[in-house]
């Protein structure tokens, strides 16, 4: 008991911060990420060989340019784009710094995710909407998304937890965060309850976030 | 009310060949009718239904619906067009994430109708299909014939001229099916909605249809009343669609044992000669016995329509008589050689 009182009194204020962090860079990026991929994904869903925007010139630009951004890894990306993200945020450090390069590397990730979800969804229907006299911009919207919600929130989910793994290295930039935590207490430092207490800490993060996202995704089934 | 002048559609794959769905296909669908096409499938029946709302473009050929040309319009108003031409389909095209109510009522809402009038349609149209109670309920929870009612007053509660049907009760089974056919039956009636159908059922055409046309590798290859196309069919398939309602083949042995003996004949009743004893009248008035073979009465949309095989057995100038005493008595005759 005493340890535990000892360890929180040492780490708690340290492993609370972390968290905050997390979640900051977590949710701004994931939200900024969500912007920009999802109007990708529909854009790559609608820009295919005989869809309604049909236009091999801006699917294969847009195919390319999301393969090239997928293959570079997080860690070479957070150095690579340093000018970039200094330019459009004003600094390379910390929590702001880290949320430009989490962008980049999200959101061609949910453009691809979101793009497998709407493909799922039934082309009958969209024919269906399109023969009522109904515009395209409102067949994506009230048909495509709604149609492919299920599917949009459990790939949500999926990109959600691939970016807590990628902000493990923000700490390389000084923006800190739970897995950096991990890594300079734990790993660097030799200290293994700081490493086991974060690293419980991700489970149970990484669970719940799994678990809203599959409550979430059952209920918008409807069947 | 539809009409289609010349309409011809090659799809080309990617291999550089070139498939021919539709060949210089005219066909005109009066208002306040039902009209049926029929084919097998990969006749190219879907594909022309299809270019009647320019799901499908045309390679060549004219389209005019109500008497407005659909290939001169720009999307706009194509759009506004589409929606006065309703659509079902085989696999009825709802949404899976929207109560039965906001199926009918979102489509109304994008097309700009007032909120107070969307309830009142929707509420009108679910009764009319007889789902009223149904409304808060999600399609996975409906059987198909009640995802195809569904469906049927989405389409409706754009208060469309046009119905146009694409294989509407081929997922369904017969029960369902009849259930569908007299629902559309009775909206071409009560809202005078001119019906497009296609299907690769004869029972289909024969239940709720006007005039049908018969379609293969692309072509119409035969139109005409329903009644007419029933008891004289021109083409092969035609007549192979409708000797699916009247079976006629036998096994050759009896059937040439039978012939030696006098005339295998094809006995077509239309309307009230259906219930004429024309066969035992025959047999009394001539020195000839009569034999059915086979034989079949079915109710087309508004008269009964019946056809018999029979074998008239006697002299060969007692089964002259007789066979010209039926011709005259309205009957339609016909001397039937085999396998057919």
């Amino acid at each position: 008991m005493d340890n535990i009182i000892e360890f929180y009194d040492r780490w708690g204020g340290l492993i609370w911060e972390a968290t905050i962090e997390t979640f900051q860079m977590v949710s701004i990026s994931f939200l900024i990420a969500v912007i920009f991929g999802l109007p990708l994904g529909v854009l790559l869903v609608l820009t295919r060989p005989n869809k309604s925007w049909d236009n091999k010139y801006v699917y294969q630009f847009l195919n390319i340019v999301i393969n090239v951004l997928r293959s570079i890894p997080f860690i070479i990306l957070l150095f690579f784009l340093l000018p970039f993200t200094r330019s459009i945020v004003g600094t390379s450090m910390g929590v702001r710094g880290v949320i430009v390069p989490l962008v980049v590397y999200t959101a061609p990730y949910i453009a691809r995710l979101m793009e497998s979800a709407l493909l799922e969804v039934d082309k009958g229907v969209l024919e269906a909407y399109e023969a009522m006299g109904i515009k395209t911009r409102h067949i994506i919207w009230h048909v495509m998304v709604q149609e492919a919600k299920p599917s949009i929130i459990l790939g949500l989910t999926i990109a959600t937890i691939g970016l807590i793994g990628a902000t493990a290295m923000a700490g390389l930039v000084g923006a800190g965060g739970l897995g950096d935590v991990a890594y300079r207490f734990g790993h660097l430092r030799y200290q293994p309850n700081v490493m086991y207490v974060t690293i419980v800490l991700l489970v149970i993060l990484i669970q719940a976030i799994q678990s809203l996202g599959n409550i979430l995704a059952t209920k918008s089934k409807k069947d | 009310m539809i009409e289609l002048k010349n309409i011809s559609k090659t799809f080309s794959s990617k291999k550089n060949k070139e498939v021919v769905a539709l060949q210089d296909v005219t066909l005109h669908v009066k208002k306040g009718e039902i009209f049926g096409v029929i084919g097998y499938s990969g006749a190219g029946k879907s594909t022309l239904v299809r270019c009647v709302n320019l799901l499908e473009k045309p390679t060549s050929g004219e389209v005019f619906v109500n008497g407005e040309h659909l290939n001169e319009m720009s999307t706009d108003q194509l759009r506004q067009a589409r929606q006065n031409i309703g659509m079902i389909f085989q696999g009825f095209n709802l949404l899976k994430t929207a109560t039965v109510y906001d199926n009918i009522a979102i489509p109304l809402k994008l097309t700009g109708l007032a909120a107070s009038e969307i309830n009142e349609r929707v509420e009108k149209y679910l009764s009319i299909v007889g789902l009223a109670d149904k409304k808060n309920v999600f399609p996975n929870q409906l059987s198909g014939g009640q995802k195809q009612r569904v469906a049927i007053a989405r389409a409706l509660s754009h208060e469309p001229d046009v119905l146009l049907s694409d294989e509407a009760t081929s997922a369904l089974d017969p029960e369902t099916t009849d259930s569908i056919l007299e629902l559309l039956l009775k909206i071409n009636k009560e809202f005078g909605i001119t019906i497009l159908l296609i299907t690769h059922e004869m029972h289909v055409i024969q239940k709720i249809c006007d005039r049908v046309a018969v379609m293969e590798n692309g072509e119409v290859i035969e139109q005409g009343n329903v009644i007419d196309i029933y008891s004289a069919p021109q083409q092969q398939t035609t007549q192979r669609f409708v000797s699916s309602l009247f079976p006629s083949e036998f096994p050759s042995e009896i059937f040439d044992d039978l012939q030696k003996q006098g005339p295998i004949i094809s006995l077509t009743f239309v309307g009230t000669s259906a219930d004429q004893p024309a066969l035992s009248v025959i047999s009394k008035k001539f020195d000839v016995h009569t034999n059915i073979l086979s034989g079949n009465i079915v109710q087309l949309k508004d008269k009964p329509f019946g056809k018999l095989i029979a074998h008239i057995q006697g002299p060969k100038d007692e089964t002259d008589k007789a066979l010209a005493y039926l011709v005259e008595q309205g009957v339609q005759v016909s001397e039937v050689s085999n396998n057919g």
